[in-house]
């Protein structure tokens, strides 16, 4: 394990620019079949998004014929799903809990990552392993405990759970932002020291603004991970009224699929509610997530 | 100096303080508190109360233990390889289509922004044997699809496609990963003659061979936690219907009912650190055929 993390440090700390080189632009019948490779997984990829989208237009009798386009257009599968559960409070809930999930989860990690990037003191390695390490731990054997700790706290039955964990930092953004911290060179710190800048000056003038990329990376991240988080909500909250859209999803399924009444369109239209604001920032971020998840690749 | 090195010292503790708070009480201790009651029984209600080894010998004679680390086991087994070669044959497509690549890598990352239990949802209805749209396709090769959700052989690999849905994160590591390989090494070999085999082989699965081994370990690390979509899928209300739930019996499910559906809170705490060791055995299996496999650059 430990070994494991530190390779990861020293990699990360020798990370060099990426050397990307374009192919030179040769068509030929090698380049025709790439291509072909590519639409015939995009359409394995996106078809499912199309199917989606049509089935929750359907009528309940013609969510299964497949077809493209429906045959008879029901918009009012979504007005159903109004009435019947609170659909609109579980987007704001997830709104809320998901921005004070990012907020949080950006600053504790930048500010934790600021301190192993700047500072040199004893035990510094060992410590920054420490953090790798935690990465490594499986949230089930912590998830009772956590339970328990705020439940003694007396915040089961509300959101506080579902972000407040995020003050205190999170291991893997923690070493994202350190790493960018680190391509800062010094001198610039230095030199703001001489102008007699605080440390908290540092690292809220100089560091911050420059990690800008890096900080949409983490907000973004994180902003996906809460909205599409399932355990925590199942075991924090009992009250509908306080759910988030994915434990919100999972009461329309249980009310109207297999186990109750084989409303499909209804789940189906649930289902949209609770996966486009995802791809609407996709489209928005879509450069910076890419640019985050290729950084993975230089571990 | 010293007042300096001491204000130096003071202000890094500051930085590093919400990590250091937050380890403590919500990892330290809750390992502590984990370990603890997996020597108790404990339901919430009542006192723990020490029981000594009961809960990991009973765990060892529990059939539905058994049958959830098989079920997760030959999950992961079935997923993790599948998803890697997918994902690297994906990827080896899209390094060399030029700048066509990043409209691709967008499709291909798209369903990896679909939530786990959206997906689940979509998925139980495009998985459904009769009339589903995954086996009206296989019938157009002439193949009847099975029950995905229903039969108990098909369960498994009915969740792996699935997951496989949201592979395009591990493509986009693969591709940015190819991307660094030095076209230098590929026209030195090309020059020497080798075939693009042999290149493919020697020199790509190296180069990239980090990036593999990364993905390799959090793909395994994921699959023995699978939850989200098989809960979404198979219980909750469901769970008194007809479903074999049997076969999608994972082991995080199984903790889960154990701890918060009937509280045994005590035993799930035991069963959370088997899961842990599971996981840190197979990681150090893997951590040590890496150091036989992996390149890394600067000669390790």
């Amino acid at each position: 394990m430990v070994s494991l993390s530190e390779r990861a440090v020293e990699e990360s700390t020798s990370a060099e620019p990426a050397r990307r080189h374009q192919p030179p632009m040769a068509f030929g019948w090698g380049k025709i079949l790439h291509l072909l490779v590519l639409c015939v997984a995009s359409v394995a990829f996106l078809y499912p998004f199309v199917w989606l989208l049509s089935a929750s237009l359907k009528p309940r009798t013609e969510v299964f014929d497949n077809s493209l386009i429906p045959h008879h257009w029901r918009f009012a599968n979504y007005a159903d799903l109004w009435s019947y559960a609170p659909v609109l409070h579980w987007v704001f809930n997830s709104v809320v809990v998901a921005l004070a999930a990012a907020i949080t989860v950006s600053f504790s990690s930048a500010l934790v990552a600021f301190g192993f990037a700047y500072f040199r003191f004893r035990l510094r390695n060992l410590l920054f392993g420490l953090v790798l390490a935690t990465m490594m731990l499986p949230g089930a054997v912590t998830m009772i405990p956590i339970y328990l700790i705020w439940h003694r706290i007396g915040l089961t039955g509300t959101q506080v759970p579902l972000w407040a964990q995020n003050l205190f930092g999170s291991a893997f953004y923690i070493f994202l932002l350190r790493q960018f911290f680190l391509s800062i060179p010094r001198e610039f710190f230095e030199a703001a020291r001489m102008d007699g800048c605080s440390h908290f000056g540092l690292f809220w003038r100089i560091a911050m603004p420059l990690a800008r990329p890096a900080l949409i990376v983490v907000f973004v991240f994180e902003i996906q991970a809460s909205w599409t988080d399932l355990l925590k909500p199942l075991i924090y909250l009992q009250d509908p009224s306080l759910y988030t859209l994915p434990r919100g999803l999972k009461a329309v399924i249980d009310t109207f699929g297999n186990g109750g009444e084989q409303h499909w369109e209804i789940i189906m239209a649930a289902s949209v509610v609770a996966t486009v604001p995802l791809i609407v920032l996709f489209a928005f971020a879509q450069r910076h997530i890419m640019d985050g998840i290729a950084t993975q690749a230089k571990r | 100096m010293t007042s300096r090195r001491r204000s130096e010292g003071l202000a890094a503790l500051g930085f590093l303080s919400p990590w250091l708070i937050g380890f403590a009480i919500f990892t330290a201790a809750p390992m502590l508190i984990s370990l603890y009651l997996s020597v108790t029984s404990y339901n919430e209600l009542s006192a723990p109360r020490y029981v000594g080894g009961a809960n990991y010998q009973h765990l060892i004679h529990d059939p539905k233990v058994a049958k959830a680390l098989t079920n997760t086991l030959v999950f992961a087994v079935m997923y993790v390889p599948t998803a890697m070669a997918v994902s690297l044959g994906l990827a080896v497509v899209l390094s060399r289509v030029g700048r066509l690549a990043g409209f691709f890598r967008t499709v291909f990352y798209l369903p990896v922004m679909t939530p786990t239990v959206a997906a689940g949802a979509l998925f139980l209805l495009l998985l459904n044997g009769q009339r589903g749209l995954v086996n009206r396709a296989l019938l157009l090769i002439g193949v009847h699809g099975p029950n995905w959700t229903t039969d108990s052989a098909w369960i498994k690999p009915g969740l792996a496609l699935t997951l496989l849905w949201g592979l395009g994160g591990t493509t986009v590591i693969y591709l940015a990963a190819l991307q660094q390989v030095p076209p230098e090494l590929y026209e030195a070999a090309a020059l020497d003659g080798a075939g693009s085999w042999a290149r493919f082989r020697r020199i790509t699965l190296p180069m990239i061979s980090g990036a593999l081994f990364f993905t390799m370990i959090v793909l395994s690390i994921h699959a023995l936690q699978m939850f989200d979509q098989a809960y979404t899928m198979f219980f909750g209300a469901q769970q008194n219907s007809t479903y074999a739930n049997d076969a999608a019996l994972f082991y995080v499910v199984y903790l889960f009912q154990q701890a918060f559906g009937v509280l045994r809170m005590g035993y799930a705490s035991a069963l959370a650190w088997l899961l842990f060791a599971i996981i840190v055995a197979i990681t150090s299996i893997q951590v040590r055929l890496s150091n036989r496999f992996v390149y890394y650059e600067g000669g390790r």
